[in-house]
């Protein structure tokens, strides 16, 4: 049971964190189906930032703050791409998502494999390579129950997340390019600086994301596979929590029951005795969010002007 | 308003012409980037063994064992290998042709098939399951698989049409729910019927059904077979080509095409015509759908390659590519020939870098920038568009002069 509410919580901290970033630039009205590209670029680059700090000797608390830091940059960067591409190039938002997260496995598979000066995508970052920082530096225990820096990150995201969208003038005016941005460049609101901002900011969270699926979870990760659907997961999410913070947190805890499930079924008793297939429970959380998406589609809000370029000549 | 106005008075012609120009570009930019990130590469490679580089030996390395490679990769041929790199090239260009078609019908009709990868695992399962375990012929094996990515093209489309769910979400859903199923189908904790405990793949189609496998051709080349016997191409190439022409005269010359753009292009205003637009988006996905399973059946009933059920945990490369080829191609089905050509030769070609200091995954990043520049490539478009039409102007203003001075004469 244990198990299941550390795995549980730690996927539910990645669907968050990554979901809030896909609000803050659905918010700002582009659709952002490059978080999954993010999150390889921030997994990487938390990846590759661990054996650099390992290697340097630096202390573990630091470790890990500037491994948290410096992936979440890695995430804005390379979401500075799209925002290029959509915002000032006015190109189309989809299309652009997904080139980036096509460039994302290439670019993550070339590095990591000259990383290794072999043909092996496979990077280990666990506590037989690292002696200084690894993985398990990450987590800390409470009683029975293991967490890890990253849900902290999450709470402290969703929390500033809800106050900066609802509390702050740069939220609503956020919220305004997203809904109506003619109305909002009328009054004096820069949309494109606006939106800029909104894709940057899921690149930072994107980024940071990446880094929390891969590093608490495991001690070396093949990046031939990027992040397995992580990132759409965390759009499915968005979608179900209605680009709300709070129903954001609530959608990310229910996807996350179902994918950590994957990860300890053969631990619990009686789903160990279905005998399933561990790619049935691979499966449930899309199928899940196909389930849940069915039902509350036809209701859903999204932001009304997103995916829509905003070109101020045609005001 | 200015651009909605200017492309149909430019015709055609013009139209297209600036189309093949703005995907010029985007290939000419990925390659140069490509060229970088080889030089990079190369010279961290060559600073890890300590010795000091000139630039100039360093644009040689990189030329001669990669860059070189990419551009030349699918003309690869050695003695013993005869035409090796033009089958290998026509070999994966077949299926990109296919997946490339699927995503250009859709964007046709105004919907975007991320889906692609997920139709073309469900149609491979289909063509093997058609092949090795019920030993079909090979054609009736390729209509399996057609089939069954019809099958898993309409579930997008049924969820956008029914249930108003975005098809692009749907689409990817449904990529990892169909990997999943399959490895799970194939493999069945290692008693599926056409899983091969010994090489942990599916059992070969040329043991298991022969008769399952494309029939194979070659060509003459100076009164000698050009083709090595042991590596012949199968005929997928050509399946692929007359689909692509069929595609081609569905979506200009029928009225079933017409009204699949009419939908793609204006939804109401095709509604208010009496065109059923959600029958039209499931059938839409349907035909996408079919078109990626079937480039699955060309690809691997060509018995070149088996399922690896165990470790295929990422999509097959071959659906996301079909989107570069439309975006390359502006969803001109004729035109993803050629774009499926180009980026099966680059695909190729990574594959005979020296793999020592060059992943060959640099391939996808070329074709990555690619699809990163085709998203705003109608800004190349326009800016080409205009050039023509200042000629255009130009060419016009003097002969009308003359006709107003014949007017005056007369």
């Amino acid at each position: 049971m244990w198990l299941l509410l550390k795995y549980t919580l730690l996927y539910a901290s990645v669907l968050a964190l990554v979901a809030l970033g896909g609000m803050f630039s659905e918010r700002s009205g582009v659709i952002n189906i490059a978080l999954e590209g993010i999150m390889v670029i921030g997994g990487l680059m938390g990846v590759v930032i661990i054996n650099i700090l390992n290697a340097a000797g630096v202390p573990v608390f630091l470790g890990v703050l500037l491994t948290i830091l410096i992936s979440g940059l890695a995430g804005t960067v390379y979401s500075s791409l799209l925002a290029f591409s959509s915002v000032n190039l006015k190109a189309d938002q989809t299309i652009g998502g997904t080139a980036l997260n096509l460039l994302a496995t290439a670019l993550a598979v070339v590095i990591a494999k000259r990383i290794n000066g072999t043909d092996s995508p496979k990077i280990s970052y666990n506590a037989n390579t690292n002696k200084v920082l690894n993985n398990l530096n990450f987590s800390f225990q409470i009683g029975p129950l293991t967490l890890n820096w990253f849900i902290v990150v999450a709470v402290i995201a969703l929390v500033a997340a809800w106050f900066i969208l609802y509390r702050t003038r740069f939220g609503m005016r956020l919220m305004a390019c997203g809904e109506h941005p003619q109305a909002a460049d009328s009054v004096g609101i820069n949309v494109y600086k606006m939106r800029w901002c909104g894709v940057l900011i899921s690149g930072f969270l994107g980024g940071i994301g990446g880094v929390a699926y891969i590093v608490p979870a495991v001690g070396d990760w093949n990046f031939e596979m990027g992040v397995a659907g992580m990132g759409f997961l965390a759009l499915a999410v968005m979608i179900f929590g209605q680009w709300k913070p709070l129903g954001i947190a609530a959608a990310a805890l229910f996807f996350a029951v179902f994918r950590a499930m994957a990860n300890i079924f053969d631990s619990i008793a009686f789903l160990n005795a279905l005998n399933w297939p561990k790619e049935i429970y691979n499966m449930m959380p899309f199928i899940a969010s196909m389930v849940v998406l069915a039902f509350t589609s036809k209701k859903s809000r999204a932001p009304k002007a997103e995916g829509v370029p905003y070109d101020k000549g045609s005001r | 308003m200015s651009k909605k106005n200017t492309a149909p008075r430019l015709g055609n012609a013009s139209n297209s012409i600036g189309s093949l120009l703005a995907s010029l570009t985007c290939i000419l930019v990925g390659l140069v980037i490509g060229f970088i990130a080889l030089l990079v590469l190369g010279w961290i490679t060559m600073a890890q063994d300590g010795n000091a580089v000139s630039l100039g030996q360093m644009l040689q390395k990189t030329w001669n064992s990669g860059f070189k490679a990419i551009l030349s990769g699918g003309f690869y041929s050695t003695a013993n290998a005869m035409g090796m790199g033009v089958r290998t090239e026509i070999l994966q260009a077949a299926p990109l042709i296919m997946t490339g078609l699927s995503v250009a019908f859709a964007f046709k009709t105004g919907l975007f098939n991320i889906g692609a990868a997920g139709q073309y695992t469900v149609g491979a399962y289909f063509a093997l399951y058609a092949a090795i375990v019920l030993k079909l012929p090979w054609w009736a094996c390729l209509i399996a698989s057609a089939l069954g990515g019809a099958i898993w093209g309409a579930i997008p489309g049924v969820f956008k049409a029914f249930l108003n769910v975005n098809e692009v979400i749907t689409s990817i859903m449904f990529n990892w729910i169909g990997l999943y199923a399959v490895n799970t189908l194939i493999y069945q904790g290692g008693t599926g019927a056409m899983y091969n405990t010994n090489t942990t793949k599916t059992y070969t189609i040329k043991q298991a059904s022969p008769e399952s496998l494309l029939p194979t051709f070659n060509i003459q080349v100076g009164g000698k077979d050009y083709f090595g016997a042991i590596f012949l191409p199968t005929i997928g190439i050509f399946v692929a080509i007359v689909a692509a022409v069929l595609i081609w005269v569905v979506l200009n010359k029928t009225t079933f095409g017409y009204e699949l753009k009419a939908c793609g292009h204006n939804k109401n205003a095709a509604k208010y015509a009496g065109i059923n637009d959600k029958k039209n988006i499931v059938l839409s996905m349907t035909i996408a759908g079919a078109l990626a399973g079937l480039g699955a059946g060309l690809f691997y009933l060509s018995g070149s390659k088996e399922w690896e059920p165990l470790v295929s945990t990422a999509l097959p490369a071959a659906g996301f590519n079909g989107i570069s080829v439309a975006l390359l191609a502006s969803s001109n089905p004729i035109g993803c020939i050629f774009s499926a050509l180009f980026i099966a030769h680059i695909t190729v070609g990574g594959g005979f870098m020296d793999a020592s200091i060059f992943p060959s995954e640099v391939s996808d990043i070329i074709s990555g920038v690619v699809i990163y520049l085709c998203a705003f490539s109608l800004l190349f478009k326009s800016g080409i568009l205009k050039m023509f039409q200042r000629q255009g102007k130009a060419r016009k203003a003097a002969p009308s002069a003359e006709e107003n001075g014949k007017e005056r004469e007369a």
